[in-house]
C-alpha cells in the first residue's frame, strides 16, 4: 500500500484534529487494514504530490529542568524541520494522549494510533558530569509497533541545534530512504537600501534561518557566494577598486583573500567537488571565457575560447564534466564540456535563454534559470538535455542551488522595482517535484543563495 | 481581452521605440556625482572604493554626452552612440592628461553573471571605438556593474532603456594640459 491510497481515504474528512474520537478510531483501523503487515513505514518522495506523513514528536524527557528545556527545544526544531520538508505533518502536541515517554519504555501504541500518528519520535536529554549534552532518540512505526531507529549523540550544549538537525536527518533518511539535508547552512547576499545604491553583504545561517551572521560589513558590493566542499571557505565576487574580482572568505578566520589580480574582470566562481580547483569566468578585452584555477598554486587553465560570452560554470559531482552557459549560438544556452574543455555539446534547445546551470549533487539533473517572453523560470533537465521540467516562474526568479540530497532547491525571487521603492527580494525553496514552495526567512532582503553540503 | 491586447500592442510599440531611440542624456550626469559647482574639482567616494572626480572636464564630458545606450542584449554601438563617443574622443584628444574609466551596465532582465559579462562587452565597445579614434588605450580602463547600479529605478522599458548603458567617467584630469 502507498501513503497516497490511505490519504485519499482521509481526504474527505480533512485533518484528524477536527474529528471525534470514534471516527479517528475507525480511520486508524482502516489505515492498519490498508497496509500489509510487514510493509515498512515509508514515503516515496519521487511522486509528484505526497500526502505528508503524520508524525508525533514528543518533548524529549529530562531529569532536571534545564534538561527538559533542551528536550522541548530539540523536539521543536525536529518538528519544524520535518514540517518544512513538506513530507511530514507533525501532530499538534495538544492532541497527545500520552504526554511523556521514558526513553527505554515502549510507548503506548494505542494512544498514538487513536490520534493517527503513524510515526512517533521521543527521546531524552542529559547533561553529563563533564558538561556535555547527551541526546538520545527513538523512532517508532506506530502501527507495526516496531522501532525504526535509535541513536545517541554527545556534544557541547551550545551545539544542541545541530543535534536536533542530525536527529531530523536520520528520521528523514529512515522514512524516505534519501539522505537528509537539515544539518546544513546557507550563505547568501543580504540586501538593503535603494536599488540604485544597494548595500549587499555576505551572510550565513543554518538552513532553518537560525545562527544568522553577517560576514561582510557592506562597504563593498558582493555577489554570488558559494561554499567549498569542506564548508571552511566561501568563494564570491566583490567590487574592489571598482572592478569585480573573485575572493575567498575563510569562515574561521574571517580573512578575505583575492585569488589574483587579473587584467579584466573575474566572476562567477565555484569550487570543484574536491575543493582543489576554482572555476570561473575571466574577461579579457571584453571577452569572457571559463578558466580553472588550482587553488593551491594559483595556476590558471583556460577551458573555452572564442568571442562569445562563456560564464556560470558548475562541475558535475564526479568532477569530470562542467556545465556552463554561452551565447556562441546566438542566444544564451546551456553547454556541457569535459573538465579539460574538450567535447563541448549544447544541451538546451527550448525557446528563450538559459542561464545559471547548477549540477545536482546526485549527478542526475541540472537546475537552471530560463528567461522567456519577459518571465523568469527555474527548471531542471538531465545532463543530456532531456526531460526538461519548469518548477516555478516569476517576474524574476534566479540562481537555483541544491540541497545536498538533490531533492530540494533554494533560489531567489525579486519583485518588480518601482520609482521610489525597491521590490522585495527573498529566498524561496521548492521541491524537485515542483511542490512545497516556501519562503526561507531572512532578516533583510536576500539573493544569491548557496546551500552547503552536509556539515562534516 | 480587448484591453489587454491594446496594452500589449502599446507595450510592443513602446519597446521598439525604446530600442531604436535611446533617450537623450545631456547636461549633468545623474548618479555619477558630477555637479555644477563651477571650476572646483571635488571627489566623492563610492561604495566601490573609487573616488570619482567632478570638475570642469566632467562637465564638458557631460555636455558632449557621458553615456551611450544599447538595445536589449546587444553591445553594438548605434549610430547615435558612435556620435557620442566621437564627441568624447574629441574632448579626450584636446586634454591629453585625462584618464577615463568606462562602466558598462545592463538592465535587470538578465541573470547576474551574464549581465556582468554583457556590461563588460558594452564598456569595451566604447573603449574600442575611442581607441579606433586615436585615443591611447592606456588612458582608458573599463569595468562592469552588470545590473547592480541602475541609473533609473523602475521595471519598465523606459527605465531599462536608460540602464543598458556605458558611462565614461573622468578618473584624473590635469586641467589645461
Amino acid at each position: 500500500m502507498t501513503r497516497t491510497e490511505r490519504s485519499a481515504f482521509l481526504q474527505p474528512w480533512g485533518r484528524p484534529g477536527a474529528l471525534v474520537a470514534m471516527l479517528l478510531a475507525l480511520l486508524a483501523v482502516a489505515s492498519m487494514a490498508g497496509r500489509p503487515a510487514m510493509a515498512e513505514l515509508s514515503i516515496d518522495i519521487t511522486r509528484g504530490v505526497v500526502e505528508p506523513l503524520p508524525i508525533a514528536i514528543v518533548d524529549f524527557a529530562g531529569a532536571q529542568n534545564n534538561e527538559r528545556e533542551y528536550g522541548r527545544d530539540v523536539a521543536r526544531v525536529i518538528a519544524a524541520n520535518l514540517r518544512r520538508s513538506g513530507l511530514f505533518a507533525p501532530v499538534e502536541p495538544q492532541a497527545f494522549i500520552q504526554r511523556e515517554i521514558a526513553l527505554d519504555t515502549p510507548p503506548r501504541f494505542a494512544d498514538w494510533r487513536v490520534i493517527n500518528a503513524e510515526a512517533l519520535v521521543h527521546g531524552r536529554v542529559q547533561l553529563l558530569s563533564d558538561g556535555r549534552l547527551q541526546a538520545e532518540f527513538r523512532l517508532w512505526d506506530v502501527f507495526a509497533e516496531r522501532q525504526m531507529a535509535g541513536f545517541s549523540y554527545v556534544t557541547d550544549p551550545r551545539n544542541w541545534r545541530r543535534v536536533a538537525h542530525i536527529i531530523a536527518d536520520s528520521i528523514y533518511q529512515r522514512i524516505t530512504g534519501e539522505d537528509g539535508y537539515f544539518d546544513t547552512r546557507i550563505v547568501y547576499v543580504a540586501e538593503s537600501g535603494p536599488r540604485d545604491n544597494r548595500v549587499k553583504r555576505l551572510a550565513i545561517m543554518d538552513q532553518d534561518g537560525e545562527n544568522h551572521r553577517f560576514l561582510t560589513d557592506g562597504s563593498e558590493l558582493v555577489l554570488t557566494p558559494r561554499f567549498s566542499p569542506s564548508l571552511q571557505e566561501i568563494t564570491y565576487l566583490a567590487f574592489r577598486g571598482g572592478r569585480p574580482q573573485v575572493f575567498i572568505y575563510n569562515i574561521d578566520t574571517g580573512r578575505q583573500e583575492s585569488i589574483g589580480d587579473f587584467d579584466g574582470l573575474s566572476f562567477a566562481p565555484r569550487f570543484s567537488p574536491d575543493g582543489t580547483q576554482l572555476i570561473m569566468s575571466l574577461s579579457r578585452a571584453g571577452n569572457s571565457d571559463i578558466y580553472a584555477m588550482d587553488v593551491r598554486t594559483r595556476q590558471l587553465r583556460r577551458l573555452t575560447t572564442g568571442a562569445s560570452i562563456e560564464t556560470s560554470p558548475s562541475f558535475a559531482p564526479d568532477g569530470r564534466q562542467i556545465v556552463f552557459n554561452s551565447d556562441r549560438g546566438g542566444s544564451q544556452q546551456l553547454y556541457v564540456m569535459d573538465a579539460d574543455g574538450g567535447n563541448v555539446r549544447r544541451i538546451s534547445f527550448g525557446e528563450g535563454r538559459y542561464a545559471t546551470p547548477v549540477w545536482s549533487p546526485r549527478g542526475d539533473l541540472i537546475a537552471f534559470t530560463r528567461l522567456h517572453q519577459g518571465r523568469f523560470f527555474i527548471g531542471v533537465m538531465r545532463p543530456d538535455g532531456s526531460g526538461e521540467r519548469l518548477l516555478v516562474d516569476g517576474f524574476r526568479v534566479e540562481g537555483p542551488t541544491w540541497a545536498p540530497n538533490g531533492r530540494v532547491l533554494i533560489y531567489f525571487e525579486e519583485e518588480p522595482s518601482r520609482a521610489g521603492g525597491a521590490g522585495r527580494s527573498r529566498l524561496m525553496s521548492i521541491d524537485l517535484t515542483g511542490s512545497n514552495k516556501r519562503e526561507v526567512p531572512t532578516p533583510t532582503d536576500a539573493s544569491d543563495p548557496a546551500w552547503s553540503p552536509l556539515i562534516p | 481581452m480587448r484591453v489587454s491586447s491594446i496594452a500589449a500592442v502599446a507595450a510592443a510599440v513602446f519597446l521598439i521605440a525604446g530600442c531604436q531611440t535611446p533617450p537623450e542624456r545631456s547636461g549633468t550626469a545623474a548618479g555619477t556625482g558630477a555637479t555644477a559647482q563651477g571650476a572646483g574639482v571635488t571627489s566623492r567616494g563610492g561604495a566601490d572604493g573609487v573616488d570619482r572626480l567632478s570638475g570642469p572636464l566632467s562637465e564638458q564630458l557631460a555636455q558632449v554626452g557621458d553615456r551611450v545606450f544599447f538595445a536589449f542584449d546587444q553591445y553594438a554601438l548605434t549610430p547615435e552612440a558612435r556620435r557620442t563617443v566621437e564627441g568624447q574622443a574629441g574632448l579626450l584628444s584636446r586634454h591629453g592628461g585625462v584618464t577615463v574609466r568606462i562602466e558598462g551596465h545592463a538592465d535587470e532582465r538578465g541573470t547576474r553573471e551574464y549581465n556582468l559579462a554583457l556590461g563588460d562587452r558594452r564598456a569595451h565597445a566604447v573603449k574600442d571605438y575611442l581607441v579606433a579614434l586615436g585615443i591611447s588605450p592606456t588612458r582608458i580602463s573599463t569595468t562592469s556593474y552588470g545590473a547592480e547600479r541602475p541609473a533609473v529605478l523602475g521595471s519598465n522599458e523606459q527605465a531599462w532603456a536608460q540602464n543598458r548603458r556605458a558611462v565614461t567617467i573622468v578618473l584624473s584630469e590635469r586641467v589645461g594640459s
